[in-house]
C-alpha cells in the first residue's frame, strides 16, 4: 500500500518545470493565485466582520471596501443577541458530546476491526473484508429515511427499564455512525504497513492479541489515528440532515441545527453571521492549528486502490 | 470483480501458525470485530434491506398499524407525480453541472498551486477553508449575499448589471445553489488531484522537455495519462455527493421557488420525514439507490479498462 515509498518523488515540481518561466506567465500566475484567494477567502471574512456590526451598518457597507472591513460601529450586539434568542451553550454542549463520542468510540471500534481482519487468520475475512468495502458505495441518504423509521424500532434498555424506539436521544445521534466503513479501510491499510516482525516478537514474549493491538501497533497508528479522528469529526460536527429529523427536544439539539431558529421571525442578518461564526469557529480554530493533517487526510481519502 | 485491496491472507514468508499462542486466535479475531460488525449491520445493512421491503408497503414513521403490502403502489405514484419528475430533473441538472464543473476547476487549482514557491500553502490553505466550513454556514452565508439587494447584487450594479432574485427566481435557484457548492466544495477534490499530480515522477516531465515538449503537451501526455485514477475517484464521488444535495436546498430555497430547487433526497425527507410517509420515501430512496449503482457500475467498468491496460 505505501506507492508513496515506491515512487520516485518529484524532485522538480512538475507542472512547473520550464512552465513558468516566462515573467508574463508567472505574473498572470500568481495574480489568479490571489484572485482565488479573495473568491475563497472573502466571503468568510465578510461573514466574521458582519457579525461585529448592526443590520443597518451591515447594508450601507455592502457598497464599498467596508464589507469587508472590521470598520465603524463594531459591537457585541449580535452575540448578546443569539444568547438570548437560543440555548447556545446547551447546542454547543450537544455538538461536542455528540462529535467527540462519535469520534472516541469510532476510533476504538474501527481500530479493532481493522486489526483483526489486517493480523490475525480466520475463515470469513475476506468475505467480512469485502463486504464492508462494498458498503462505501452506498451514501448515508439513500438509506436516511428507512433508517430514521427501523431506529423508531429499535430497544433501549436505561434506568427506567425496557423503551422502544431510539428517536429524540443522544444515541440515536452517535451510534449509527460509529462504525464506519471507511475508518476500517484506512486502519487497515494502515496496519499492512506496519512490519510483522514487531508482533511476531510480541508473541514470541508471550503478548496476546489484544496486547499487541494496544501496545505494539495502535502507538505506531498515530498518522492513520489523526487521519480518521479528522474524517469522523467534520461530519459528526457539521451534521444536519440527520439530527433535522431524530432531535425534537431543544435540549437534544446540536448547533447545526440550531441555525433554523434564526431564519423564523425578526431575522437579523447580524445575528445569523455572529451564529455561523461560532458554531465554525471550532472548526476553524482545529483546521488553523492542524492544517497539515486536515489536508493530507482530505487528500488520503482519495488515495483509495 | 474484487475491491481493490485484497486482504493479505497468506503473507510470503510469515510462518506463523493458528495454534503457537494459548489464545485462540479465531475468538479474539471475532470478539475484535463483533462490535463494529453489529453496528453495521443494525445501522447500514438492514437499513439497506428495509429500503427494499418498505418501499412496497404503506409503512408510516408513527402508526399504531403494522405496514401492509401494497405492491407497487408507491412506484405508481412516484412516476406520476410532476414534483418527482421535477426534483430528479432537477438533481440530474444539478450532477451534469457541477461534475464537470467542479472537477475542472478543482484541477486548474491543484496546478496553480502545485509549485514550490513561497506562500503556495497559504493559497492553498485559503481555498481549503471552505471545506471545512459547515454547508449549513455556507447556505446561510451565501443565502445572506443572495439577497436582491446583497453582497452579490451591490457587486454587480457597481459594474452596471441589474442582478435578479437569485434565489427568488425559478430561473436563477438552481444556478446559484450550483455556484456555492463548488465553491464549498472545490478545495476538496483541489487537494486530492494535487496528491494524484505529487505521484507523477519528475523525471517524466524532464524527458518530455528534453523531447520539446511545451507545457500543453507536457499537460496532455504526463500529467493527464498519470491522473487517470485519480480522475476516475474523483468524478464517481463528485457524482454522488451531487446525487445526495439537500442541505442547501432545505436551508436556502425549501425547494423552491414552483420546485425549481427541489432534489430528489429534499423529496425523500419531505415525504418520509414531515409527511411520516415511510413507505414512499422508501420508494423514493430506492430510485435514489438504483442511480448510484448504475454511476458505481460505470466506475467499475473504467477501473477494470485501466488494469487491462497495464
Amino acid at each position: 500500500m505505501s506507492t508513496a515509498t515506491h515512487t520516485p518523488k518529484a524532485k522538480v515540481p512538475p507542472a512547473a518545470a520550464g512552465a513558468h518561466n516566462h515573467p508574463v506567465v508567472r505574473a498572470a500566475v500568481a495574480l489568479g493565485r490571489v484572485l482565488l484567494a479573495l473568491i475563497f477567502g472573502l466571503p468568510l471574512v465578510f461573514m466574521i466582520v458582519s457579525s461585529f456590526k448592526p443590520d443597518n451598518q451591515i447594508f450601507a457597507d455592502l457598497a464599498s471596501i467596508n464589507a469587508f472591513l472590521p470598520l465603524g460601529d463594531l459591537t457585541l450586539e449580535n452575540y448578546l443577541g443569539v444568547f438570548d434568542r437560543v440555548p447556545f451553550a446547551r447546542f454547543m454542549l450537544n455538538s461536542i458530546i455528540v462529535s467527540v463520542l462519535t469520534v472516541g468510540l469510532g476510533l476504538l471500534v474501527n481500530s479493532m476491526a481493522a486489526f483483526a481482519l489486517s493480523r490475525i487468520q480466520f475463515r470469513g475475512q475476506k468475505i467480512i473484508l469485502t463486504v464492508i468495502l462494498a458498503t462505501l458505495i452506498v451514501p448515508f441518504e439513500t438509506m436516511a429515511l428507512p433508517l430514521l423509521w427501523w431506529s423508531n424500532q429499535l430497544p433501549w434498555i436505561d434506568a427506567n427499564g425496557l423503551s422502544q424506539g431510539w428517536l429524540d436521544t443522544y444515541q440515536i445521534q452517535i451510534v449509527p455512525f460509529i462504525a464506519n466503513a471507511f475508518s476500517i479501510y484506512l486502519f487497515y491499510q494502515y496496519f499492512d504497513s506496519i512490519p510483522r516482525e514487531l508482533d511476531e516478537a510480541a508473541r514470541v514474549d508471550g503478548a496476546n492479541w489484544f496486547r499487541i493491538y494496544r501496545s505494539v501497533v495502535m502507538p505506531l497508528a498515530g498518522p492513520a489515528v489523526a487521519t480518521v479522528a479528522i474524517l469522523t469529526f467534520l461530519p459528526a460536527w457539521n451534521s444536519y440532515l440527520w439530527p433535522l429529523m431524530v432531535v425534537q427536544s431543544e435540549e437534544l439539539r446540536p448547533a447545526m441545527v440550531g441555525i433554523d431558529y434564526f431564519k423564523q421571525l425578526n431575522v437579523s442578518w447580524g445575528q445569523i453571521m455572529a451564529y455561523a461564526t461560532i458554531i465554525t469557529a471550532p472548526v476553524l480554530a482545529l483546521f488553523i492549528s492542524f492544517q497539515r493533517a486536515f489536508i493530507s487526510s482530505i487528500a488520503s481519502s482519495g488515495v483509495k486502490g | 470483480m474484487p475491491p481493490a485491496v485484497t486482504p493479505d491472507l497468506a503473507p510470503a514468508g510469515n510462518p506463523r501458525s493458528r495454534t503457537t499462542l494459548g489464545h485462540q486466535p479465531v475468538t479474539v479475531a471475532w470478539l475484535m470485530l463483533v462490535p463494529a460488525i453489529v453496528l453495521m449491520v443494525t445501522f447500514l445493512i438492514i437499513p439497506i434491506i428495509l429500503t427494499f421491503g418498505l418501499a412496497f408497503t404503506n409503512a408510516r414513521l408513527i402508526s399504531p398499524e403494522p405496514a401492509r403490502f401494497i405492491g407497487l403502489d408507491n412506484f405508481t405514484r412516484l412516476f406520476s407525480s410532476p414534483t418527482f419528475w421535477r426534483s430528479l430533473q432537477n438533481t440530474v441538472v444539478f450532477a451534469l453541472v457541477i461534475v464537470p464543473v467542479q472537477s475542472a476547476i478543482a484541477l486548474g487549482l491543484a496546478l496553480l498551486i502545485n509549485a514550490k514557491v513561497r506562500g503556495v500553502n497559504f493559497f492553498r490553505t485559503v481555498y481549503f477553508l471552505p471545506v471545512v466550513t459547515s454547508m449549513v454556514v455556507v447556505s446561510m452565508l451565501w443565502m445572506f449575499m443572495y439577497q436582491p439587494n446583497g453582497l452579490i447584487n451591490v457587486l454587480l450594479a457597481k459594474i452596471g448589471i441589474d442582478g435578479p432574485d437569485w434565489l427568488g427566481d425559478p430561473r436563477t435557484a438552481l444556478f446559484a445553489i450550483i455556484v456555492l457548492s463548488i465553491w464549498q466544495a472545490v478545495g476538496m477534490h483541489m487537494v486530492i488531484w494535487l496528491s494524484g499530480l505529487q505521484t507523477i515522477p519528475g523525471e517524466l516531465y524532464e524527458a518530455a522537455a528534453l523531447d520539446g515538449a511545451g507545457p500543453w503537451r507536457q499537460f496532455l501526455h504526463v500529467t493527464w495519462p498519470g491522473l487517470r485514477q485519480t480522475a476516475t475517484f474523483i468524478l464517481i464521488t463528485i457524482t454522488i455527493a451531487a446525487f445526495s444535495l439537500f442541505t442547501q436546498v432545505n436551508i436556502m430555497t425549501q425547494g423552491g421557488p414552483l420546485d425549481a430547487t427541489s432534489t430528489v433526497v429534499f423529496q425523500a425527507v419531505r415525504t418520509g420525514f414531515q409527511q411520516q410517509q415511510t413507505g414512499y420515501a422508501s420508494a423514493i430512496s430506492l430510485v435514489f439507490f438504483a442511480i448510484v449503482l448504475v454511476v458505481s457500475l460505470i466506475q467499475r467498468y473504467f477501473t477494470r479498462d485501466k488494469e487491462a491496460r497495464r
